[in-house]
């Protein structure tokens, strides 16, 4: 058989891919139910970090989360509750969120062990290399923020990565997005400037200065359509 | 099983062919990677299955393959091996598929693993490739381990993420060399490996 023959070459390529195309299929499918179990678990970790819950252990992700986040609700414009629906919140992709009019406002309540409650809104935007994403908690008061949680896809190791970091994101607690009556989002700002509008800041990232703006533009999109939510948990009428 | 020809193949990219300080191969990813050490370990294990499996499957398939589209086999075995991979950690090593995240797929891109498959598996038989697979994987995972341990420590003042210079140094004024994890930090590492290296074995020095 004439290895350089043409026909041979076709033939070759195409079983080749045929075969390669089989496999990969297969293994996908083979794995798809177990990695999703993954990003689900993995999602619910990053909502209860937001809180500062750690779960024991990956098998005890679920639990935990079931146990602290004790409903899930999709918001209106004006702050009320449009959506009460199980696990309504939790299936919001927020990839697929990101039209400013037309987005869903999911909304996470927690219960801590010490009975506070705590309302944790999801937030979604561009890092330098790729989508950066995060939870923030607000206190029952909706003036202070409880926790703040970040990831990100492909951030700079060392880096925008960093905003990833405990470290980091420890900044936010306690801050106020009410500083003086108005909303205004929390700024990230270069150690040692402050912002010209009142707002509160945190340190950003030496060296990460386009993810740290890509958290600050995050939180401001993010949080703003929550205001009418925020206002009233703070006149007490949710 | 271990002649003298496969325990060359499998020792000489180690030290005196390694596949990073002398054939100078994958150098992109040394660079990419080594920023940390975790990830640079992982990388390297990822390298060395991806090496070894795509090497046994060339060898295997050498007679067949025709000369003339050879490289895009050679593409297509090592493209599928590396989505199995990634697919895999993702399944049962969430957290560390997480952190590599685009790099896995880089392997790809390494010019280890194509150069490995053209002069080597594509000429010989699967146990001598097999081994010469896992020896360069090694070879290119020490100097991955090598420079990301200058890096995270110098850089990051930490070890697998672990702080190992004590708070007094930083309040006597050290301060992390943020330079460090940046890319060119990395190739003038690599650069300064190569000069020791070359410093001992003296019959790589070019005249």
């Amino acid at each position: 058989m004439n290895k350089n023959s043409n026909i041979y070459q076709i033939i070759y390529a195409a079983v080749m891919v045929l075969i390669v195309g089989t496999v990969l299929a297969f293994i996908y499918m083979a794995l798809k139910p177990k990695q999703d179990d993954n990003i689900a678990n993995d999602k619910r970790k990053q909502i209860l970090s937001a809180v500062h819950i750690t779960p024991a252990s990956d098998d005890a992700i679920e639990e935990t989360f079931n146990k602290y986040i004790v409903a899930g609700y999709l918001l209106n414009k004006d702050g009320s509750i449009a959506d009460s629906t199980e696990n309504v919140a939790f299936e919001v992709e927020m990839k697929n969120n990101i039209k400013l009019d037309e987005r869903d406002l999911p909304m996470f309540k927690c219960k801590l062990d010490d009975g506070s409650e705590k309302f944790i809104v999801p937030v979604y935007g561009a890092g330098l290399w790729g989508p950066i994403w995060g939870y923030v908690a607000v206190n029952d008061n909706g003036v202070d923020i409880y926790g703040a949680y970040f990831t990100h896809e492909g951030e700079t190791p060392g880096l925008g990565a960093e905003i990833a970091n405990p470290k980091f994101q420890d900044q936010f607690k306690d801050k106020k997005i009410y500083p003086d009556g108005e909303f205004k989002s929390i700024s990230v700002m270069k150690a040692g400037q402050k912002p010209t509008d009142g707002s509160e800041y945190v340190d950003a990232i030496s060296g990460g200065t386009i993810t740290s703006r890509g958290v600050q533009s995050m939180l401001q999109d993010c949080m703003t359509p929550y205001d009418p939510f925020f206002r009233k948990l703070q006149s007490g009428t949710y | 099983m271990l002649s003298k020809r496969n325990k060359e193949a499998f020792f000489n990219p180690l030290s005196k062919d390694n596949p990073v300080l002398v054939q100078i191969l994958g150098i992109c990813s040394t660079l990419a990677v080594t920023a940390k050490l975790e990830p640079a370990i992982v990388m390297g294990i990822s390298v060395i299955a991806v090496m070894a499996i795509s090497n046994v499957v060339i060898s295997l398939l050498r007679k067949t393959i025709p000369t003339t589209i050879r490289i895009i086999v050679q593409l297509v075995v090592v493209a599928a091996l590396v989505i199995i991979v990634q697919q895999i950690l993702r399944a049962y090593a969430y957290d560390v598929s997480l952190q590599l995240s685009v790099f896995i797929g880089l392997i790809i891109t390494n010019c280890i693993l194509m150069g490995r498959l053209e002069a080597f598996a594509l000429s010989n038989k699967p146990w001598p490739a097999f081994l010469d697979g896992i020896g360069n994987g090694l070879g290119y995972m020490i100097i991955l381990v090598i420079v990301a341990f200058f890096r995270e420590l110098l850089g990051s003042g930490t070890l697998f993420g672990f702080q190992v210079i004590p708070q007094w140094c930083y309040d006597h004024g050290y301060m992390n060399n943020g330079l460090m994890i940046l890319p060119p930090m990395a190739l003038i590492t690599v650069g300064c490996i190569i000069w020791v290296h070359r410093s001992r074995n003296k019959e790589l020095q070019e005249k």
